[in-house]
């Protein structure tokens, strides 16, 4: 689930409004956005690849985090660069190379094709 | 760089196609239908873009170059799929995959270049496939609404499909009302909320507006497939569990692994506690390899702190429903024509039985089916908008969870809430047994009477409510239709009836609210 939004980075273009599939987040006026209904995040991660100033960090966890979570320490988060990492995956961004250029999905699922093939479905 | 916040499109006066779900099936749709010269508006729930079961994940798809492979294909295909498909929609859909594919490429899709130069096409990442659909169902002119779930369709008063009205949720629930030739419902299948990947969005509102106005349905048993995830998340991505080795609580291997994450042993495992997976297969030479193509399989573990290729973590299955299962909404005819006149349906909306029958078309088929199903619902409609008068006055035709019958109070938690304890276990849902489906039904088929009579549009005009209703109906139909196929065929397993019954080899049409069928 979405844990922080860091204020220090946000540039308040609410994109992250926009985007988000199921509405977590609220527009403030002249305000960064808010993470008004953290309860329906889905943890798909897209408001990160979306964020262009590397302002989110979801959370792996299909619950909120527990209190006193490193995975909500916007500065233990920080220093590990765990702001933007999907973004990075993912080539998104000015001056990267799209990730999709390196995906070798079919080598994997020819590879279980051929697992399965051999015992049997 | 700050930027000024777009104000949100606005709603048309009118349309000639509506397309409901902006994901791969409904964008390829939105596609077909303004390249044949339709006024198309495009409405999702959430962002298209973001929304839908490809856009978190991402696609295999079924592709396969002209020639004699494509044969070996749809006959392997029909060997596991249980007797259920029809070759013709196969061969269609193999043909019209290869077309579409060429064109991203043509558009400037990012695909890998293999060592022999080529591109490699039969994989898409899903956040860089929704953002092209996008980018060119914007250039084609189609007006999007984002933010925008429908909650109902517009009838003409002889029946016909005539448009739909919705709440645009970021305008504090505003109802939208639109007119429309012809609807194309590519809203996704049903995955009861149960935190899947990506697939929150699609709760079957599609199915439930679409019975309202009389649609069959076809093949809801086979709704009971379950993704593997680490226990603590949702990532339900299984394509990397080929190189698991899945172990109890005690340490001792639980399966050999070999066959992935479909491994019913693992599943069985799961019932007696808990199952945990560590990735010890994978040789080192490979691991890098792996986390570029799967980066959001990786990305929630490495978040975590967690090794999966040392160490061992928790994994759970969690219900994905319809949305890789193979039931929804009966194709009738070609155009996928639903059997309500000026509705069609595409992607996961609709019943893949044709493609992939009684077995999961998640990690391939599926994809292939929202580019063709969408492509050519899309063209179809258009046609039907063009060749029909569009009637003078509509009604809206939504009923349960917005309009009650009587007064009442159910709230829509609680009808989540039971609709969930019935559908998500592995116990009652992947391993099905005619008590443990009559026990269920009796509840929900009761609950249905109480949401029909009590269950009021919520504070966001009726979104939560009607997704309520419609996990409801859902329910029900998968498990009346669970009942009516005493055997165990492709995705559906009755442990009371081991082994597939060869008389059976049909598919099962089912449909109904208030009292629901089924039929050969």
């Amino acid at each position: 689930m979405i844990e922080v939004l860091s204020g220090d980075r946000c540039v308040d273009c609410d994109i992250c409004v926009e985007v988000c599939p199921t509405n977590v987040f609220d527009a403030v006026a002249d305000d960064h956005p808010v993470i008004a209904r953290q309860a329906d995040c889905q943890t798909c991660f897209l408001c990160e690849a979306y964020c262009p100033a590397d302002a989110l960090f979801v959370a792996p966890l299909s619950d909120p985090a527990p209190p006193g979570s490193g995975l909500t320490d916007e500065a233990a988060l920080a220093a590990a660069g765990r702001f933007g990492e999907y973004r990075r995956w993912l080539g998104w961004g000015k001056g990267r190379t799209p990730g999709s250029s390196r995906d070798e999905n079919r080598f994997f699922t020819a590879r279980l094709r051929a697992l399965q093939e051999e015992t049997g479905p | 760089m700050p930027r000024a916040r777009p104000r949100a499109t606005a709603v048309p006066p009118e349309t000639d196609v509506l397309v409901l779900g902006g994901g791969p099936a409904g964008t390829w749709a939105a596609l077909a239908a303004a390249a044949a010269g339709a006024r198309v508006t495009l409405a999702d729930k959430g962002f298209c873009g973001t929304s839908g079961a490809a856009a978190a994940g991402g696609n295999n798809l079924w592709y396969v170059p002209p020639g004699p492979g494509r044969e070996k294909a749809i006959a392997a295909r029909e060997a596991a799929a249980g007797g259920l498909t029809e070759r013709a929609w196969m061969v269609g859909i193999l043909e019209r995959t290869w077309e579409a594919v060429a064109q991203l490429a043509d558009w400037g899709y990012p695909f890998p270049v293999t060592e022999s130069g080529e591109q490699y096409r039969g994989s898409l990442q899903g956040p860089e496939y929704l953002r092209l659909m996008r980018r060119r169902v914007t250039r084609a002119g189609v007006v999007i609404l984002d933010q925008s779930p429908a909650v109902e369709l517009l009838l003409a008063p002889d029946g016909v499909v005539a448009g739909a009205a919705g709440v645009r949720r970021q305008e504090g629930g505003r109802r939208w009302e639109l007119r429309a030739g012809a609807v194309v419902l590519a809203t996704g299948g049903c995955a009861f909320l149960s935190g899947a990947l990506g697939l929150n969005v699609d709760t079957g509102d599609g199915a439930l507006m679409a019975a309202e106005a009389g649609a069959e349905l076809s093949g809801m048993e086979f709704s009971c497939q379950y993704g593997i995830a680490p226990a603590f998340g949702a990532q339900t991505k299984g394509l990397m569990y080929q190189f698991a080795t899945f172990t109890d609580a005690d340490g001792t291997e639980v399966a050999d692994s070999s066959l992935g994450s479909g491994n019913v042993t693992v599943q069985r495992a799961a019932l007696r506690g808990p199952v945990y997976a560590r990735l010890d297969k994978a040789p080192p030479d490979l691991r890098e390899r792996m986390r570029w193509s799967q980066p959001n399989f990786f990305l929630p573990l490495d978040k975590m702190g967690i090794d999966p290729f040392t160490e061992r973590f928790p994994v759970r299955f969690v219900l994905e429903g319809t949305v890789r299962g193979t039931g929804g909404l009966r194709v009738a005819g070609t155009g996928c024509a639903t059997t309500v006149p000026g509705l069609f349906v595409a992607g996961d909306a609709a019943s893949r039985e044709l493609v992939t029958g009684a077995v999961t078309g998640g990690g391939s088929h599926n994809g292939s089916w929202a580019i063709s199903s969408g492509g050519w619902a899309g063209a179809a409609a258009a046609r039907f908008a063009t060749e029909h008068p569009r009637p003078a006055v509509t009604r809206p035709a939504g009923e349960a969870g917005i309009r009650p019958r009587g007064r009442g109070g159910i709230r829509h938690e609680e009808v989540i809430a039971t609709v969930q304890e019935h559908v998500l276990p592995l116990a009652r849902n992947r391993f099905r047994t005619e008590n443990g489906l009559r026990e269920s039904l009796s509840i929900l088929d009761s609950m249905w009477q109480d949401v029909v009579a009590g269950l009021g549009p919520d504070a966001e005009g009726g979104l939560r409510s009607r997704q309520a209703a419609a996990m409801l109906a859902h329910a029900r139909w998968m498990y009346t239709s669970a009942l009516a196929r005493p055997e165990s065929r492709g995705l559906q397993i009755r442990d009371d009836w081991p082994g597939a019954d060869p008389g059976r080899a049909h598919r099962i049409r089912t449909g109904g609210l208030d009292k629901i069928w089924t039929a050969a």
